[in-house]
C-alpha cells in the first residue's frame, strides 16, 4: 500500500460567524473556491489530475448543498475532470476529508486528493440540516440527546473542572493565538480572503479577543442553564451520569469554540504523485481511525479515539511531539489533558477555536495545518490531530514529517 | 328507524338528528362492541338519509361517556395471549385490527359527508373525547362537571383512536404533547383555549348551540382534510419544531425515567404523525397501539391502576354479610398532625367529626389545621369560602371525651405510647355504645397488643393512614387477631366514605407497608455504606421508578425515627435483627453530627433556605471510600430497591399479612409509589416470572447478604411458573363471592 503524504495546507482566515462578520458578504461556496485556488496556485498544480475533491460541511443545505466540492470546483475554475465529494462527520468532517483522502490514496484508487471542508455559519446557519438524532423521539431517547453545550459542561461537573479552570483555560487559548499571529506563525497556510478585485476582505481570524482576562470572562452568565433546567437536558444528563446530584453549568461564549465563517484544503497524493508534480512532501500521514463513544457525555470521543489509534500505530503517548484537540469546548481539552496526563505544553500551542473559532466542516482541515506548521517551526517530528464530534464520536490522525 | 339498545336517535324539524347515548343497566356510558357496532349503524344511517342534514352527540347521563371499558381491553388481550401459543403473527394482526377498530370508526364519521357536532354534557374521557375530536363540532356545557382527557397513559396506553394525531393538529405542540404524556384533565375553558373545543354552552343550551352550529353551515370536512392545512406549530422540520421537539424528549426523560413505553408511544406518534398525511398518520399511530398493547407496563398498569384499584375501592375485599354503614358522627382523639389530618377528611366526606385532645386549645389547633388546608384549596381556586365555612361546622374540637357518645365510629391517634393509648381507649370505650368500633391508626404497635386494652376486642381494629393524610390516597385497615367482621365492614365503609383505598392487613410488626418501605431504606444505607456515592443511590432508586428516593425519605420521616426504630427492633428482636452497619451510618448521622433529617435542616441532605435546593450533605462522602462510578452497574442498583421491596411484598403473602395481591399491588403503589410500570410489588415480579425473579434474587443474595434470600413460596413458584395472581387468585375469591 502506498504512504499518504501532505504537500500543502491552506485556510481563509476566519471571519465571525454573523451578519457583521466580515465573510458574512461571501458565499460560502466562495471561500470553497478560494482555498482551491490557493492550492493550486500555490503548488502549480495541473487541476485535471486530481483524482477527487472531498470537503466536510456539516450543514450542506441552501447555498452549502449540492455538493459544495463539485460547485467550488466551477467557480475555481477547476478542470472538469476534478470531481468532488461532501462529507460530514459533524465536527470531524475536515479531519475525516483528509483521512478518506489518504485511504483513497492507500488504497491505490487515487494518486491526488484535495481534502479540507467549508462551513459559513453566518450564512447558513448552525443545524440547518436537521436530522432524526435530536428531533426523533425514537432517536432522541436511546442517544440521550443533549446540546453538545450540556455535555461540555456534564464533562466539567463529572471530571471536576471548575468555571476558574475552564476560564483560565480560555484566557491561555486567546493568548496563545495572539502570540502566534503576532509572531506570523499562521502566515504558511492563511490566504486573505480578496474580492474579485483583489482587495481585501478579510486577512485575519476576527473572533479573538486579545485581552481576555478572567475577570472578563467571570461577567459572562453560563450559557447552558436553562436549556439544562427548562429544557430538561440536566436530567438527561444526570440519569446517563447519576452519580451526580446536578449540572454545573460552567461553559459560555468566552470559553467555547467561536461560530465563524471559513474553509480551508490540504494538498495530499502519493510519492509518485508529488514527484510527479515536482513537489516535495511535507508530511506523511502516519496512522488514522474512528471511533464511537459515549453519546450523552458527547465529547470524550478524542480520548477514545486516541487510545485506539496509538494501539493500532503501535505508539506510546511519548511519541507524539504536539497535540492539536479542537477547542469545542474548555473542558473537553482540559479532560483530554487530565486522561493522558499530558501538560498544556504539548497541546494546543498556537491556542484553538476558543479564540479564532469553529467553521464546523472547515475545523479538522485547518487545525490540521496548523500543526504541520508547528511542527516544521518547531522542527518536531510527529503529532495527533483529534476533534470531538456530536452525537459521540471521535477522530483523529497522526502525522509525521518527512 | 332502527331501534339502538344504547342510543337513541331523533331527527328534530329542521333534519338534525340528535344522538343520545344512554347505555341501560350502566350508570356511566362506556364503549363496548355492541355500542360501537350500534355508532357504525347510526353513522350509515346519518350518511345515507337525505332528510338528515347532520348529526349532535350527547349522552343522556349526567357524564357523557368514560371512554372504553378497560376490562374489555384486558379479555382482548387475554384472547391475544392464547391466539399468541399458536400462531403468533395472526394473533398479532388481530391485536392490530381490533386496536384500529375504533380508530377507523371515528375516521368514518369525519368524512361521513354530513356535519356532526359533540355536545359534551359531563366527563368525557378517553374514546369518547377521541370521538368528540373526530366530530366537526364541539360544544361543552359551562360546568365545573365537564371534565374532558386522554388520561390513557396513566394506565400504560394511549389514546390510539386518533387522539395522538388529532389534538397537535388543532393544539399547539406543546400544550398537545403535555396533555397527552400526562393525561391531564381540562375543563371547558382550558379545552377551548387550546382550540380543541369550539364553543361553550350553558348546560341547558347546550343541545340548540351545537344544532344551530349544524344550521348556520358548519362545514363536513375537517381542516386536516382541507388542501393547504397547516400545523398549529408549523412544520416538524423548522425553527420551532427544533426548538420543541429535543427538549419534548429530553422533558419526558426527566418525567418518566423512559420507564413508560406508553408516554414514549405518545412521542412518536406525533413526531412521526406530523410528518405524514391524516390517514398514513392513523396508521403509524394504529401500529403503535398495538405495539404498547403487548407491553407488560399496559398489562400490569391496567390492571392494578385501573381494575384492581376500582375494585378495591368498591370494597372488593369487604364482608358483604354486613349492611353499609352511613356514619353519623365520628371521633378523632388526638389532634397532632395524623389526627388534625383524619379530622380533615372526614368533615370533607360531609362527616361530623369529634376532634379531642388533652385541652381544647391543643383540639383547636388541630381543626386549624383544616382551615389552612382549605385556605389553600381556595387559593387554587378549588374551593369556595362556604366549602371551608361547612366544612369547619362539622369539626368540633373538645377536651372531653363525654362528646364522644353516639359515635360510630372513634379513630385514635395520639402518641405512640401504649399507655397513653391505653388511656384513651379506656376513656372513649366509657362513653361509646358497645356497636361502636374504635380504631387506632398506630404505626408502630401491633394491634393485637393494643385490644388487649379494649373491653370489646371485636370491635377493636387498626386504620392505619399515611401522612400527610390529605395526599395519601392508602389507609391500611389492620385486622387484631380478635377483630370481627362487622368492626371490618365499618373500616372499609367509613375509608370509602373518605374516598380512599383501603387494603386488609393482618396484624404484624410494621404491617405491611412499612415493612417494604424499611426495606426500601436499609437497601440504601448498604449502598451508601459500600461507598456507592449517594446522588446515585437517590437517582438510581428514581430511575427504578421510585418517586422520592430513599435517603430523602429517610430525611422526610427523621433520621433520628430509623435510629428510634433501629434500638426498638435490637430491643425486641436481638441485636442480629438489624445490620450494626446500618446502625453505625445512622448513629454517626445523629449522634456525631446532629443530622436529624429536614426537621432540623440537615439529615442526609442539606436544606439551605430558599430558593436553594437541597442537596446531599457533602460529608456523606467521607464517612465510607467511594467507588469509582463507572465501576457501578447501575441497572443493577435499580434491580435492588425493586427486588428487596418485591421479596418484603412475597413474604408478608407467605406469612399471610395480606392474602389478596390486588391489595399488595396497589398498596405499594399508592402507599410509597413503588415502580407504578411494573403494578405494583407482587405484579413486578409476575411481569418477569418467578423464575427469572429467583435467578436475580439469588445473584444478589450472593453478592449483598441474606435480605434477598427468596421465601420458600417464590421457590415453590419459580418451579410450578405460577403468578401471584393464579396462585392468589382475587378473581376466583371474587366470583365465590359473588356466587
Amino acid at each position: 500500500m502506498a504512504d499518504a503524504y501532505v504537500y500543502d495546507a491552506v485556510r481563509t482566515p476566519r471571519g465571525r460567524g454573523k451578519k457583521d462578520g466580515s465573510l458574512h458578504e461571501v458565499p460560502a461556496v466562495r471561500l470553497g473556491a478560494k482555498v482551491l485556488e490557493a492550492v493550486r496556485d500555490r503548488n502549480g498544480l495541473d487541476t485535471a489530475k486530481v483524482d477527487d475533491i472531498i470537503f466536510g460541511c456539516v450543514d450542506p443545505v441552501g447555498e452549502a448543498g449540492s455538493v459544495i466540492p463539485r460547485s467550488a470546483a466551477f467557480e475555481a475554475r477547476y478542470a472538469n475532470a476534478a470531481p468532488g465529494i461532501q462529507i460530514s462527520r459533524f465536527c470531524a468532517s475536515g479531519l475525516d476529508a483528509i483521512n478518506l483522502g489518504a485511504a483513497k490514496i492507500a488504497g491505490g484508487s487515487d494518486e491526488i486528493v484535495i481534502a479540507g471542508g467549508v462551513e459559513s455559519m453566518s450564512r447558513v446557519g448552525m443545524g440547518m440540516s436537521g436530522g432524526a438524532w435530536f428531533m426523533d423521539p425514537s432517536v432522541g431517547i436511546p442517544s440521550y440527546f443533549m446540546p453538545q453545550g450540556v455535555s461540555a459542561d456534564l464533562i466539567a461537573t463529572k471530571y471536576g473542572f471548575s468555571r476558574d479552570d475552564v476560564d483560565a483555560y480560555a484566557v491561555e487559548s486567546q493568548k496563545r493565538a495572539k502570540h502566534s499571529w503576532d509572531k506570523g506563525y499562521f502566515k504558511k497556510s492563511v490566504i486573505p480572503v480578496e474580492d474579485q478585485n483583489g482587495l481585501t476582505i478579510l486577512d485575519h481570524d476576527e473572533h479573538m479577543r486579545p485581552g481576555t482576562d478572567m475577570q472578563a470572562l467571570g461577567q459572562l452568565n453560563p450559557s447552558f442553564v436553562m436549556p439544562g433546567e427548562m429544557g430538561g437536558f440536566d436530567a438527561v444528563a444526570v440519569q446517563r451520569y447519576p452519580e451526580l446530584e446536578s449540572i454545573n453549568h460552567v461553559h459560555h461564549a468566552g470559553n467555547s469554540s467561536g461560530i465563524v465563517d471559513g474553509a480551508a484544503a490540504v494538498l495530499l497524493g502519493s510519492r509518485k504523485a508529488g514527484k510527479s508534480m515536482g513537489l516535495e512532501p511535507r508530511a506523511k500521514i502516519r496512522a488514522f481511525t474512528n471511533i464511537g463513544s459515549e453519546p450523552a457525555i458527547m465529547l470524550t470521543g478524542p480520548v477514545d479515539v486516541t487510545e485506539k489509534l496509538l494501539k493500532k500505530a503501535r505508539m506510546k503517548l511519548s511519541d507524539i511531539d504536539l497535540f492539536e484537540l479542537n477547542e469545542a469546548f474548555a473542558s473537553v481539552v482540559l479532560r483530554y489533558m487530565q486522561a493522558f496526563e499530558i501538560d498544556h505544553d504539548r497541546i494546543n500551542v498556537n491556542g484553538g477555536a476558543i479564540a479564532m473559532g469553529h467553521p464546523l466542516g472547515a475545523t479538522g482541515a485547518m487545525i490540521f495545518g496548523t500543526v504541520l506548521d508547528e511542527l516544521e517551526r518547531r522542527n518536531l517530528n510527529t503529532a495527533l490531530v483529534t476533534l470531538c464530534i456530536g452525537a459521540g464520536m471521535g477522530t483523529a490522525t497522526i502525522i509525521e514529517r518527512v | 328507524m332502527t331501534d339502538y339498545k344504547n342510543f337513541t336517535v331523533d331527527v328534530d324539524a329542521d333534519g338534525v338528528a340528535l344522538v343520545t347515548w344512554d347505555m341501560p343497566d350502566r350508570s356511566m356510558n362506556v364503549f363496548t362492541e355492541e355500542v360501537m357496532n350500534e355508532l357504525d349503524a347510526i353513522i350509515d344511517h346519518v350518511a345515507g338519509s337525505d332528510a338528515i342534514k347532520g348529526a349532535v352527540i350527547t349522552s343522556g347521563k349526567e357524564t357523557f361517556s368514560g371512554g372504553a371499558d378497560l376490562t374489555m381491553l384486558q379479555k382482548m388481550l387475554g384472547l391475544f395471549e392464547k391466539e399468541k401459543a399458536n400462531d403468533r403473527k395472526k394473533a398479532v394482526k388481530l391485536l392490530f385490527d381490533n386496536a384500529g377498530r375504533m380508530g377507523w370508526l371515528w375516521r368514518k364519521l369525519e368524512t361521513s359527508g354530513k356535519p356532526c357536532v359533540s355536545a359534551i354534557n359531563g366527563t368525557c374521557m378517553g374514546g369518547a373525547f377521541e370521538l368528540s375530536l373526530a366530530c366537526h363540532g364541539r360544544v361543552a356545557a359551562d360546568s365545573p362537571a365537564v371534565k374532558m382527557a386522554l388520561p390513557e397513559v396513566k394506565v400504560g396506553i394511549f389514546p390510539g383512536a386518533g387522539g395522538t394525531q388529532r389534538v397537535p393538529r388543532l393544539a399547539k405542540p406543546q400544550e398537545a404533547l403535555q396533555m397527552l404524556t400526562t393525561g391531564q384533565t381540562l375543563t371547558p375553558q382550558k379545552a377551548k383555549a387550546m382550540g380543541l373545543i369550539h364553543e361553550i354552552a350553558a348546560p341547558k343550551k347546550l343541545v340548540e348551540t351545537a344544532k344551530k352550529m349544524i344550521l348556520d353551515g358548519l362545514s363536513p370536512v375537517q381542516p386536516w382534510d382541507e388542501k393547504g392545512f397547516k400545523l398549529p406549530g408549523g412544520p416538524v422540520y423548522s425553527a420551532a419544531g427544533a426548538n420543541l421537539w429535543p427538549p419534548a424528549i429530553a422533558i419526558l426523560r426527566r418525567e418518566t425515567y423512559n420507564n413508560y413505553p406508553a408516554a414514549a408511544a405518545i412521542l412518536k406518534c406525533v413526531y412521526e404523525g406530523m410528518l405524514v398525511p391524516f390517514e398514513t398518520a392513523l396508521t403509524i399511530e394504529q401500529r403503535y397501539f398495538t405495539e404498547i398493547m403487548q407491553t407488560t407496563e399496559a398489562k400490569m398498569m391496567i390492571r392494578s391502576l385501573f381494575v384492581s384499584l376500582q375494585e378495591l375501592n368498591k370494597g372488593a375485599r369487604r364482608p358483604d354479610d354486613v349492611p353499609v354503614r352511613k356514619f353519623k358522627k365520628i371521633g378523632v382523639l388526638g389532634a397532632g398532625f395524623m389526627g388534625a389530618g383524619i379530622a380533615f377528611v372526614t368533615a370533607k366526606a360531609g362527616i361530623p367529626v369529634v376532634l379531642i385532645d388533652r385541652d381544647t386549645a391543643s383540639a383547636e389547633k388541630g381543626k386549624a389545621h383544616s382551615a389552612e388546608l382549605m385556605d389553600k384549596s381556595i387559593k387554587r381556586g378549588r374551593a369556595t369560602a362556604e366549602d371551608k365555612e361547612k366544612l369547619l361546622s362539622l369539626i368540633t374540637p373538645s377536651e372531653d371525651y363525654a362528646e364522644l357518645e353516639g359515635c360510630d365510629l372513634v379513630i385514635e391517634a395520639v402518641f405512640e405510647d401504649s399507655e397513653i393509648k391505653k388511656a384513651a381507649t379506656e376513656k372513649a370505650e366509657a362513653v361509646l355504645k358497645p356497636s361502636a368500633v374504635f380504631a387506632s391508626n398506630t404505626s408502630t404497635i401491633p394491634i393485637s397488643g393494643l385490644a388487649k386494652n379494649s373491653k370489646r376486642p371485636k370491635n377493636f381494629i387498626g386504620i392505619h393512614f399515611f401522612s400527610p393524610v390529605d395526599k395519601m390516597m392508602l389507609v391500611e385497615i389492620i385486622m387484631g387477631r380478635k377483630t370481627g367482621d362487622k368492626a371490618l365492614a365499618m373500616a372499609m365503609d367509613y375509608v370509602r366514605a373518605i374516598k380512599k383505598t383501603p387494603i386488609v392487613v393482618n396484624d404484624t410488626r410494621g404491617f405491611y407497608v412499612n415493612r417494604c418501605v424499611l426495606r426500601y431504606m436499609q437497601e440504601a444505607f448498604s449502598m451508601v455504606i459500600e461507598g456507592v456515592p449517594a446522588p446515585m443511590v437517590e437517582n438510581a432508586a428514581k430511575m427504578a421508578g421510585m418517586p422520592v428516593g430513599p435517603l430523602a425519605l429517610t430525611d422526610e420521616t427523621a433520621v433520628d425515627l430509623a435510629q428510634k426504630i433501629m434500638k426498638q427492633t435490637v430491643r425486641d428482636l436481638g441485636p442480629k435483627a438489624v445490620d450494626p452497619r446500618h446502625m453505625e451510618l445512622i448513629d454517626t448521622l445523629v449522634d456525631k453530627h446532629g443530622r436529624l433529617g429536614r426537621k432540623n435542616g440537615k439529615g442526609f441532605y442539606d436544606y439551605p433556605a430558599k430558593p436553594a435546593k437541597k442537596h446531599l450533605w457533602a460529608g456523606l462522602k467521607d464517612l465510607y471510600p467511594q467507588k469509582n462510578p463507572d465501576k457501578i452497574d447501575v441497572e443493577e442498583l435499580q434491580e435492588r430497591f425493586l427486588a428487596t421491596i418485591a421479596l418484603e411484598a412475597a413474604r408478608i403473602m407467605e406469612e399471610g399479612i395480606v392474602v389478596d395481591p390486588r391489595e399488595a399491588d396497589v398498596g405499594s403503589i399508592l402507599a410509597f409509589g413503588f415502580a407504578p410500570y411494573t403494578g405494583g410489588a407482587l405484579s413486578y415480579i409476575d411481569g418477569m416470572g418467578a423464575e427469572a425473579f429467583v435467578a436475580m434474587t439469588k445473584r444478589l443474595q450472593k453478592k449483598y447478604g441474606k435480605q434477598f434470600k427468596a421465601p420458600k413460596l417464590l421457590l415453590d413458584m419459580a418451579g410450578s411458573g405460577e403468578t401471584f395472581y393464579q396462585r392468589f387468585a382475587p378473581e376466583k375469591a371474587a366470583e365465590k363471592k359473588a356466587a
